[in-house]
């Protein structure tokens, strides 16, 4: 079918396939892209709405709007699903549409393994969530039994002593089911990355997004194995009965720790380094000017890599691990600052002497150097252990982080969307609601979490679902509380900007002017991206005089595109029934026969999927 | 006075937020006693260390915000596009320049961590001879306080005398907490299985609060606990009584002896009873819950939730799990009168 795909203004040939089908057997990156973009962009929704809760909740000392209960599982599930279930595809969402377009290749190395990793993802999303009205299936008594012991899970709180329920088991096997699709993507896009690139398009000419996405797809493989190993040890000490975190047994509560934030700190880096990149892309483009210092940029990218390994106990100080264990990680964590301020720097200067065209992607770009500047401050603050251990697990940590991830990460994926929307959707959002978006968040996000750094001081600890009315925290409370509602109505603003994006003009290949290979094509683009590979001779080659050999608008001959496959899907099936499988395991029979029927479904899927005919 | 001791570097006040952050801060200092938990007002010679490294720290962050923050906002104002504007010249960069601020920085932390490390080092000191010795266990979902060499268990409210260095051996008898006081220094996770330290010296008098700053399920929230500082001579005073048997039973009074016989006797369909787990000296042993035996000098109960007056501890009574959720106290029916004399019995046990 899809062998040969000749542009669709020749009326002699079929358009790109369309319909429900097409998108559940796509394996074009651009619309998995897409599929990554909406579904993750609805799970932040819904991280957002039970950030809304707790905040209402917190809005006041001694209020009972959610039971403390179901505000663990609130607090725990906000958490979970913004770092697993939307910023994390968020990114994803932009490394399929962009990344393969910015290096020049016709699609990412392994098309359907790319399909298969989104449904893992959709799936595994799905299962989590289930948890929230699966309480009558396991006999709980109230409809929602998600997880509660926080997005860090410490042990032996998820011990089955501590929590008996299937909470922690949904939270367990969906990080599980998570992490497949993050590895099998991260696997997909180093090799794509590696071995796609277009005639020309050497290491040091490539995007500064494509390059701060592949430093994250090595975080992703090395950090995602560790987290698994910490997972299968606590779902053997709740199926099986071992007692790597059984203390009564020789077990050790500080083993898991160690193996969290081994993966959590290089997590943070994954969360953060993409929204880095895009950063780096519209920077230059608003400004008129290359990126100053690109070499500087992309290793500094890379040694935050790196260093991220070697910081995970400074999550850990109040634990007493000694003095040189504290100075130590002490010290490498500041060494992070060097190059994290260096990025900053380096944005700056790239502004400096520019031609700066404050339009939304823009705005969303420089917000995120303003927050990321607090974010990096408050970090310092308790890189120092004796300062830490008044500042860890109260708001001054909680403010800290968010000025990082939403002030930072978030602001720069939404810099991304508004950036690359017109290449994706052929229309431009509007720029005016964009600007009021913006400012809308950009206050509510202070308002939020700016008085957090102060409540945090002044002794209010994280993950307490009421508070002392007489702590004088009621008003720092109560402001946080509308800064939220106010980035609510921001999100309502983005939204009706989606809605009302339709009736927006057309965009044209290059609506901002910008330097990078992906502007150099149709918006949206054809399915096969280029009609010709390109041939790059510059770092900015649609900057440059003569930077990239021409790229026709009608093909000169048929061109290979991959054909459409439901066998991805089919295999992320399998894996979500195995899942299901494990949850059932105070039932031993029906649960061993779930698990071995979705492994025969998997392991069909993968079968038929290697024996799928190639050309169709 | 302000909660650091000196203002190193004069603030850029045109940045909004940096005013606001300013304005907080002198609410904080000038009104600390509406922030009872503040880790900015501390009273012992450890929160005074960490109190003074994090001014430091604090105003090096400030400085750099301020310069950082303002050269960002001089660039957007400067180079903003203005009509008939040309392209702006292609620079690439300037390697002097991007050595100097990959040092500078680099200078500022150097700065930074060498205080810290001293910090780090004073802090982790082994507890001087003499220092009073607590073992601190966390439990879902309050606090158990044992002075082994003085003879004194008690729930929630640490006493420590003024002036004596305190080594608090913290430790956990089910999942992890962590035990903080704010005023008197940083926390330190409880932990089944390990034994962790915190050593300091209060040097005022008076009852600072704290609470669990780890979370340890659905009560996390209700997990506090309050640290009196008395003078010595206090101190020995509350050491003795609590040290002895608690006070023969008023035989005239009916009430505290209809208590007592309820404590003894109350024993629910499920099978649970006040002696299975709470300890009163001479009439029972249980140890899951708080030691009661002096329960009666205690200012709060039910993890220091609930002022411990005749209606707090109604209040608790009626329906333990409805004041601190998931409380292993399950609810037992109990009539008024029962109350009643548990309330008076629980008082006269001072």
């Amino acid at each position: 079918m899809a062998t040969t795909a000749i542009p669709q203004s020749s009326p002699a040939v079929p358009a790109a396939p369309t319909g429900v089908w097409s998108w559940i057997t796509t394996t074009d990156h651009k619309r998995i892209g897409v599929l990554y973009g909406v579904t993750a962009f609805l799970f932040f929704l819904l991280g957002g709405l039970e950030a809304l809760v707790i905040r209402i909740q917190l809005g006041g000392p001694e209020q009972h709007v959610v039971s403390a209960e179901f505000y663990n599982q609130l607090f725990t599930m906000h958490g979970t699903t913004m770092v697993f279930l939307a910023i994390m595809p968020l990114s994803a969402a932009f490394f399929n549409f962009v990344i393969p377009l910015q290096i020049g290749a016709r699609d990412v190395a392994f098309p359907r393994l790319n399909a298969f990793s989104y449904w893992v993802f959709l799936l595994g999303g799905l299962f989590m969530n289930a948890s929230f009205v699966a309480g009558p299936l396991f006999g709980a008594g109230h409809l929602s039994v998600a997880p509660n012991a926080g997005w860090f899970g410490y042990a032996n709180l998820t011990s089955t002593q501590f929590s008996p329920g299937p909470n922690i088991d949904f939270w367990v096997l969906g990080i599980q089911i998570l992490g497949v699709a993050s590895l099998a993507a991260a696997f997909n896009f180093i090799t794509t990355i590696i071995n796609l690139r277009a005639p020309g398009m050497t290491w040091m000419r490539m995007p500064v997004f494509t390059w701060m996405s592949f430093v994250t797809q090595f975080l992703i493989i090395t950090a995602f194995p560790v987290i698994t190993i910490g997972l299968v040890f606590l779902l053997f000490d709740r199926v099986f009965g071992t007692n790597f975190y059984n203390v009564r047994a020789g077990g050790d509560v500080l083993l898991w720790q160690h193996l969290f934030w081994l993966f959590g700190h290089p997590e943070v880096y994954i969360l953060i380094l993409p929204a880095m990149g895009i950063v780096s892309e519209v920077l230059p483009t608003f400004s008129r000017k290359p990126l100053f210092g690109y070499a500087v940029v992309v290793y500094s990218g890379v040694l935050i890599g790196v260093v991220g390994w070697g910081v995970w106990a400074h999550h850990m100080f109040a634990t007493g691990l000694g003095p040189v264990a504290d100075s130590v990680f002490s010290a490498s964590t500041m060494l992070i600052a060097v190059p994290t301020g260096v990025k900053i720097f380096n944005w700056i200067a790239t502004m400096w002497g520019g031609r700066l065209e404050f339009r939304t992607p823009m705005l969303f770009a420089v917000g995120f150097i303003s927050m990321f500047i607090i974010g990096g401050l408050s970090g310092v603050m308790h890189a120092s252990p004796p300062a830490d251990l008044q500042q860890t697990d109260t708001y001054f940590v909680v403010a800290h982080f968010h000025y990082v991830l939403f002030g930072g990460a978030v602001q720069g994926i939404f810099a991304g969307i508004y950036y690359w929307w017109p290449k994706i959707f052929g229309r431009a959002l509007n720029d005016r609601l964009g600007k009021l978006h913006f400012w809308l968040m950009f206050a509510g996000l202070n308002l939020t979490f700016f008085p957090m750094h102060f409540s945090g001081l002044l002794g209010m600890p994280r993950r307490i679902y009421t508070y002392a009315p007489d702590l004088g925290l009621n008003t720092l409370n109560l402001i946080s509380t509308v800064g939220a509602l106010l980035t609510g109505v921001a999100m309502l603003v983005f939204l009706y900007n989606v809605l009302a994006s339709r009736k927006q003009p057309p965009a044209g290949k290059n609506p901002w002017g910008a330097a990078t290979l992906e502007w150099a094509i149709a918006s949206p683009p054809p399915a096969y991206n280029f009609s010709v590979l390109p041939t790059v001779k510059s770092r900015l080659p649609l900057w440059t005089e003569d930077g990239v050999s021409e790229i026709p608008d009608v093909p000169p001959g048929p061109i290979h595109v991959p054909p459409g496959s439901a066998r991805p899907l089919i295999a992320a099936v399998g894996i979500l029934t195995m899942g299901i499988g494990a949850l059932m395991h105070h039932h031993f029979l029906p649960s061993l026969l779930t698990v071995l029927g979705g492994a025969a479904i998997l392991v069909y899927g993968i079968y038929s999927w290697a024996f799928e005919p190639f050309e169709v | 006075m302000a909660p650091v001791p000196h203002r190193r570097f004069p603030a850029a006040a045109s940045w909004p937020r940096l005013a606001a952050l300013a304005v907080g801060l002198l609410v904080v200092g000038c009104a600390s006693d509406r922030f009872p938990q503040t880790t900015f007002r501390p009273v012992s010679d450890a929160g005074e260390a960490i109190n003074r490294l994090y001014g430091q720290i604090f105003w090096w962050a400030v400085f750099v915000f301020a310069v950082v923050q303002s050269a960002l906002v001089v660039t957007l104002i400067r180079y903003r596009r203005r009509p008939g504007q040309g392209e702006p010249k292609q620079t690439h960069g300037h390697t002097l320049v991007e050595i100097a601020w990959t040092l500078a920085p680099a200078v500022i932390l150097v700065v930074i961590a060498v205080p810290t490390v001293r910090t780090i080092f004073r802090l982790s000191g082994t507890p001087p001879a003499g220092a009073l010795q607590v073992e601190v266990t966390g439990h879902q979902w309050w606090w158990e306080f044992r002075y082994a060499e003085l003879g004194v268990v008690t729930a929630n409210e640490l006493h420590v005398p003024l002036g004596q260095p305190v080594a608090l051996a913290i430790t956990s008898a089910d999942v992890i907490h962590s035990f903080w006081a704010p005023r008197l220094s940083g926390k330190r996770d409880a932990m089944p299985g390990r034994t962790t330290r915190l050593v300091f010296t209060a040097d005022s008098v008076g009852t600072f609060l704290g609470q669990c700053a780890e979370f340890c399920g659905d009560s996390h929230a209700n997990m506090r606990l309050r640290v009196m500082v008395d003078s010595p001579a206090v101190f020995a005073a509350w050491a003795a009584r609590q040290s002895a048997a608690p006070p023969p039973l008023d035989s005239s009074d009916a009430l505290v002896l209809r208590g007592e016989e309820a404590f003894r006797r109350i024993r629910d369909p499920g099978n649970h009873s006040c002696v299975a787990c709470h300890t009163i000296a001479g009439i029972s042993g249980g140890a899951l819950g708080p030691n009661l035996s002096h329960v009666g000098s205690r200012t709060t109960i039910a993890g220091g939730t609930l002022r411990s007056d005749s209606a707090g501890i109604a209040r608790w009574l009626h329906d333990p799990p409805g004041v601190k959720p998931g409380s292993l106290m399950p609810r037992i029916e109990l009539t008024d009168d029962e109350i009643a004399a548990l309330i008076a019995y629980l008082h006269s046990r001072k």
